[in-house]
């Protein structure tokens, strides 16, 4: 079977753009090193792509950028479907009130305008959570805890798509043959269920990354995600819509950043579907 | 077909009045959480509060109780009408979002029509040869109307037609000081729908592609053919109309995303609406106006999505039995 060609694209795209954020840093000056002489900087020999409303480089800081949006994205998305997956097969396999429960849920979430109710939860202060203030200041704690928002809301897709392939698996005979030995709910769901359901999952976590940096660049935008110094695709666009009057060309970098890493996992999404769950193309 | 709908309608809409009280109370606690305490801020601005005059404050403004009980304090005023006063704005927290919720709405029904108007013909074009070179180019613009995220798609416009060419306003309602005609506000209405629009009609090109293609299969159109209709009303009048009932569906749960677009969109071109209000409240920490945008928000979501349903059971005379 040949491959699609939306699946070599994509995971092409994927490869070059983690090549340039593992490599970048190696290559490129201080993201974070101002230059207050070049402020606005076309770009240079020094500076490949100009240099920012502060003189820092756009490329280094595109690339640092890079390297926190597609943590933060890997974190959530797997997050999002460590969840999806529990409610999915539980709902499918369990059935009855806690399948339509479960439901409920999973449609009253999707249904919500996601954006406004994150932002009352990203700007909940952490300190008051009882997590000390410098730690909560910290790199991989900002990270996690974007994560953590963001998963709370972008687990449904997962949990549709187990819960839809949970029905039809349940009804196999080696599931049969399990629960005749007399095996429990447990072990049904994680032994001998989810293996089969792995597929689905695959798909519809990768399919959800995109979603998931578009959400997070989205929050970074607003100053509710990642926070400057550290740099976010995100908030470089902050920075840029407050000079696109004087420096336009500023404003492109970064959002053109997330529109091609979006698009690579979209295109890898569909091409996993169209490989390894041809049953579910038409969602 | 009226009485048949009255049930699954006020069902709908009771699940959605559960949804706003559960929503009201999580979001009345995590406003708890929030940084900047009234209080404070009002200690802030006037030095000569002692602490025993914040005690006293507290306890008038009733923050000195649980959470649990000012909640339900605060549900039995709001379904009263009484949404408390807005700080931001100083006006009452109703009168503070109704010019909000109407530039929202035509920003969203705009949006929403130039969308549609476009991705359907769009749909027609990609379904009448799958993997035809149409059909690919269609599908790469539904790949990137997805993809792109809409604040960016948003600032490109505004550098491409505001600051290159200079022919549209970059944001705003109108002109300030200006005369204010039909003519202004739609120049200034272009940019915000167009970049809503583009960023939402991927998603409905797609549906309604593979609709079109599902339906092309059916035997009513081999009927309709072999009975000699022209093929243009065949696919008009026979495909079309039973194809565009799964966009239908797909425009209903589509809503919320699109209110997330509208918000950001909003942010870009200064635009007077829910969602910048609820964003600026949040931000200045305006509890009254921010609990009550957001629950509003949800409230024309939750609305829109069920208005959607009846135009699904007003099209489909299958469901309408039911």
């Amino acid at each position: 079977m040949k491959a699609p060609l939306s699946l070599l694209a994509g995971a092409a795209l994927l490869l070059l753009l983690t090549a340039a954020t593992l490599a970048g840093p190696l290559l490129l000056p201080d993201p974070e090193a101002m230059d207050l002489a070049v402020r606005l900087g076309p770009p240079s020999a020094d500076h490949l792509l100009g240099t920012d409303e502060l003189g820092r480089d756009v490329l280094a800081r595109l690339v640092q950028g890079g390297r926190v949006s597609l943590a933060v994205a890997a974190l959530t998305a797997t997050l999002a479907a460590l969840f999806g997956t529990a409610i999915g097969l539980l709902a499918g396999y369990v059935g009855g009130r806690i399948d339509s429960a479960l439901m409920r849920l999973t449609d009253g979430v999707m249904a919500l305008p996601l954006l406004p109710l994150l932002i009352v939860l990203a700007a909940a202060d952490p300190v008051r959570l009882g997590i000390p203030p410098d730690l909560a200041a910290s790199e991989p704690v900002a990270v996690a805890r974007l994560a953590i928002i963001v998963a709370c809301v972008s687990w449904t897709g997962v949990a549709r798509l187990v819960r839809g392939s949970t029905l039809s698996v349940r009804a196999r005979d080696h599931v049969r043959a399990a629960e005749a030995l007399g095996a429990g709910p447990m072990r049904v769901m994680v032994r001998h269920i989810l293996p089969d359901v792995a597929s689905p999952v695959v798909v519809a976590a990768t399919l959800s990354v995109g979603h998931v940096i578009l959400i997070e660049s989205a929050l970074s935008f607003l100053g509710l995600g990642l926070r400057p110094p550290l740099a976010s695709w995100g908030n470089m666009l902050t920075g840029a819509m407050d000079v696109v009057w004087t420096a336009p060309a500023m404003a492109i970098w970064p959002g053109a950043a997330i529109f091609i890493t979006v698009l690579a996992f979209n295109l890898l999404g569909e091409g996993l579907q169209r490989r390894l769950a041809p049953s579910l193309c038409r969602r | 077909m009226a009485l048949g709908l009255i049930r699954p309608v006020v069902s709908r809409l009771g699940q959605s009045a559960l949804v706003l009280l559960a929503m009201s109370f999580v979001v009345y606690g995590l406003m708890g959480l929030m940084p900047g305490d009234p209080i404070d801020l009002m200690i802030a601005g006037d030095p000569r509060l002692t602490a025993a005059d914040a005690l006293r404050l507290k306890a008038l403004y009733g923050l000195d109780r649980p959470w649990i009980e000012r909640w339900l304090g605060w549900l039995t005023q709001a379904l009263q009408g009484e949404f408390g006063y807005s700080r931001l704005y100083a006006l009452p927290v109703a009168a503070a979002m109704l010019p909000a919720i109407a530039n929202t709405a035509l920003l969203m029904v705009s949006a929403l029509t130039l969308s549609l108007a476009i991705a359907i013909p769009l749909g027609l074009w990609a379904a009448r040869k799958p993997g035809s070179a149409a059909d690919i180019l269609v599908n790469l613009l539904a790949f990137a109307s997805v993809s792109v995220p809409v604040f960016w798609l948003g600032l490109m416009l505004i550098v491409l037609f505001s600051v290159s060419l200079g022919w549209l306003p970059a944001g705003g309602l109108n002109t300030i000081g200006g005369p204010d005609s039909l003519g202004d506000r739609l120049a200034h209405l272009a940019l915000p729908v167009s970049t809503l629009a583009l960023a939402g009609l991927g998603q409905f090109a797609r549906h309604m592609r593979a609709a079109m293609i599902v339906e092309s299969g059916r035997d009513y159109i081999r009927t309709a053919r072999a009975k000699g209709c022209s093929p243009v009303r065949v696919l008009l009048r026979h495909q079309l109309r039973n194809a565009l009932l799964p966009v239908v569906t797909i425009v209903a749960l589509e809503i919320g995303g699109l209110f997330s677009g509208a918000l950001v969109t909003e942010t870009v071109f200064a635009w007077p609406g829910m969602g910048r209000l609820i964003y600026a409240s949040v931000m200045g920490n305006d509890f009254n106006l921010a609990l009550s945008g957001l629950l509003l928000a949800t409230a024309m979501t939750l609305v829109g999505s069920v208005l959607a349903d009846l135009a699904y059971w007003q099209l489909d005379p299958r469901v309408r039995g039911r």
